[in-house]
């Protein structure tokens, strides 16, 4: 456990010194100010524009942080070869990958936590509103980029950077596009078009499920049941990249 | 007890592809490493060293055969806080600071957080790094970095210290100082195990050296025992107020004979003539000035067996 700890507490001070992390935030900051201009030149909207965009600010920049800081926690390690002497001590390549999950895990809570006190800053500064349904949508975007960054570790057990990049941002897009693909499969004429589909919308995440933004905007609650069930979802889903992570990563040469 | 024991070790690589063949980079490799001495792993680059390290310290699986450290099985992970480990050409987390680094590592194996500040300052001493100590690691030359890096196998006090190739791109004042520091666990008792293909290096300081050729071992023992094995090369005569003109039977039996002036230098390949010849010098009126055996140095050897054997 103490390992884990240890391995945590170093990629939670490797993500903090390395400067992209500051300057992604700083673009969240800057489009959640942002939004209060372009909320004035709406009538009636303006609380409206400022959530949407202000949630979806901090929803880009944790994503963003989840793959692209998420594929380097495994893949630097091992063209860098700093895993030689980290493997060599008294520490299992569970306890690694999972101390390397929590760092940035730990990174991520901070930063989406500045970020939506600086959303949430803008909204009291500009007169407006601070709904509870924010609260649920920040709540959702964590569990959402908890997930990503399951996914961007899952990829980069086993490829390169690049291809660990391009994987994770291609769940993403799908994870975001899987009622379509059952859409398309039922209406599909082709046995195999439709048996291909329909697996795939079962087994790629339904990452909508926690993208409740534009009803959150609203001010709209949304139901505690469906809440705990969609985050339930995302942790179990994450929780499976992370086994599946570690059975790979326990059978790989280095 | 054995600090080291390698018995019939074998790595192959499957291919990627199916019409690819299979690599084997270890082939029945065994060796055994008595606690408390320094061992030389020498041999050509790709010659399989590295390959031995990383299955002993668990970061490869061996396609075959058994490997123990320190009397657990190399897989045992508990073990690992026993040993110390730089592998070649390290590159470390740059982020960090001399003093962080070797606490992270201090940390990880498992030592408490006084102990770690004692044996920061006592190893930076040691490494000749102190004035560094609030230093980046980016900011390290590549001699400060194997320095660092010996300092991070040593920072847990381990029995056992694995070193690949300590010594490379170091000049040879950091060469003297990484065998001094050798040397000096030693001392201590510690048992240390060493790859290196710089003869120089393990005649000076190794008690036992193994070589490896293309996943084979094609020697190992005493470096004296080595040595010894092998018969005399040549013998190189020196004699004054001789002719070697008028010494036929002595240029035939010699592989050259050189004269300057008065003094006449012969070099025969090997021992079996060496009275005959002494005889012929004696009888021709020759004043003896040298006799000089020349046996196989560990270089000859290494040579010989890398080249032929394999």
């Amino acid at each position: 456990m103490r390992s884990l700890v240890v391995v945590a507490g170093n990629t939670f001070r490797e993500t903090i010194r390395d400067k992209i992390l500051y300057n992604l935030v700083l673009f969240a900051i800057l489009l959640i100010g942002a939004s209060v201009l372009l909320g004035t030149l709406t009538i009636g909207e303006q609380s409206r524009i400022v959530n949407d965009l202000g949630l979806a600010a901090i929803n880009l920049v944790a994503v963003i942080i989840a793959i692209f800081v998420g594929i380097g926690l495994v893949t630097k390690e091992i063209e860098r070869r700093t895993i030689y002497t980290i493997l060599a001590r008294p520490i299992t390549r569970v306890q690694f990958i999972l101390g390397k999950y929590l760092g940035l895990g730990f990174i991520v809570v901070v930063n989406i936590a500045i970020m939506f006190a600086m959303f949430l800053a803008t909204i009291w500064l500009s007169g407006n509103a601070i709904h509870g349904s924010l609260f649920q949508a920040v709540e959702l975007i964590l569990v959402e980029t908890l997930l990503v960054m399951a996914i961007a570790l899952f990829f980069s057990t086993f490829s390169s950077s690049i291809l660990s990049a391009t994987m994770t941002l291609g769940l993403y897009v799908i994870g975001h596009l899987t009622s379509d693909l059952k859409g398309i499969a039922e209406k599909s004429q082709n046995q195999l078009t439709e048996a291909v589909l329909t697996a795939l919308y079962y087994v790629c995440p339904n990452l909508e499920l926690l993208n409740v933004k534009g009803q959150a905007a609203s001010g709209v609650l949304v139901e505690m049941g469906y809440q705990v069930t969609a985050t339930a979802y995302g942790l179990l889903y994450a929780g499976l990249l992370l086994t599946g992570a570690c059975l790979i990563f326990q059978r790989r040469d280095f | 007890m054995d600090a080291i024991v390698v018995d019939r070790l074998t790595k192959t690589y499957k291919p990627a592809w199916p019409w690819e063949k299979p690599v084997t980079v270890l082939s029945n490799v065994s060796l055994s490493v008595t606690q408390g001495e320094i061992f030389g792993f020498l041999g050509h680059n790709g010659a399989g060293k590295t390959t031995t390290m990383k299955i002993l310290l668990g970061l490869l699986r061996s396609t075959s055969g058994r490997v123990e450290l320190l009397g657990s099985l190399a897989d045992n992970v508990a073990v690992r806080s026993r040993i110390g480990y730089l592998p070649e050409s390290p590159y470390f987390y740059d982020y960090l600071t001399a003093e962080e680094f070797l606490c992270f590592y201090g940390k990880l194996a498992g030592l408490a957080r006084e102990t770690i500040q004692k044996r920061i300052a006592e190893l930076l001493e040691r490494v000749s790094l102190t004035e560094a100590r609030h230093m980046q690691l980016r900011k390290f030359s590549k001699g400060m970095l194997q320095r660092i890096g010996l300092a991070q196998a040593l920072v847990h006090d381990p029995e056992l210290v694995i070193l690949d190739e300590p010594m490379s791109g170091l000049d040879p004042i950091g060469r003297k100082e990484v065998r001094d520091i050798i040397l000096g666990l030693r001392d201590q008792g510690k048992t240390v195990f060493f790859s290196t293909h710089i003869i120089s290096d393990v005649e000076m300081i190794c008690d036992r050296v193994g070589i490896l050729a293309r996943g084979k071992m094609l020697a190992l023992g005493r470096i004296e025992d080595l040595v010894k094995k092998h018969a005399v090369r040549s013998v190189e005569i020196v004699c004054d107020g001789v002719v070697s003109s008028d010494l036929p039977d002595v240029k035939r039996l010699a592989t050259r004979v050189l004269q300057r002036g008065d003094r006449c230098l012969i070099i025969l390949p090997g021992q079996n003539h060496l009275e005959q010849v002494l005889a012929v010098l004696r009888q021709a009126g020759g004043n003896l000035v040298s006799v000089i055996p020349h046996k196989d140095s560990l270089e000859d050897i290494f040579l010989e067996q890398t080249n032929r054997k394999v």
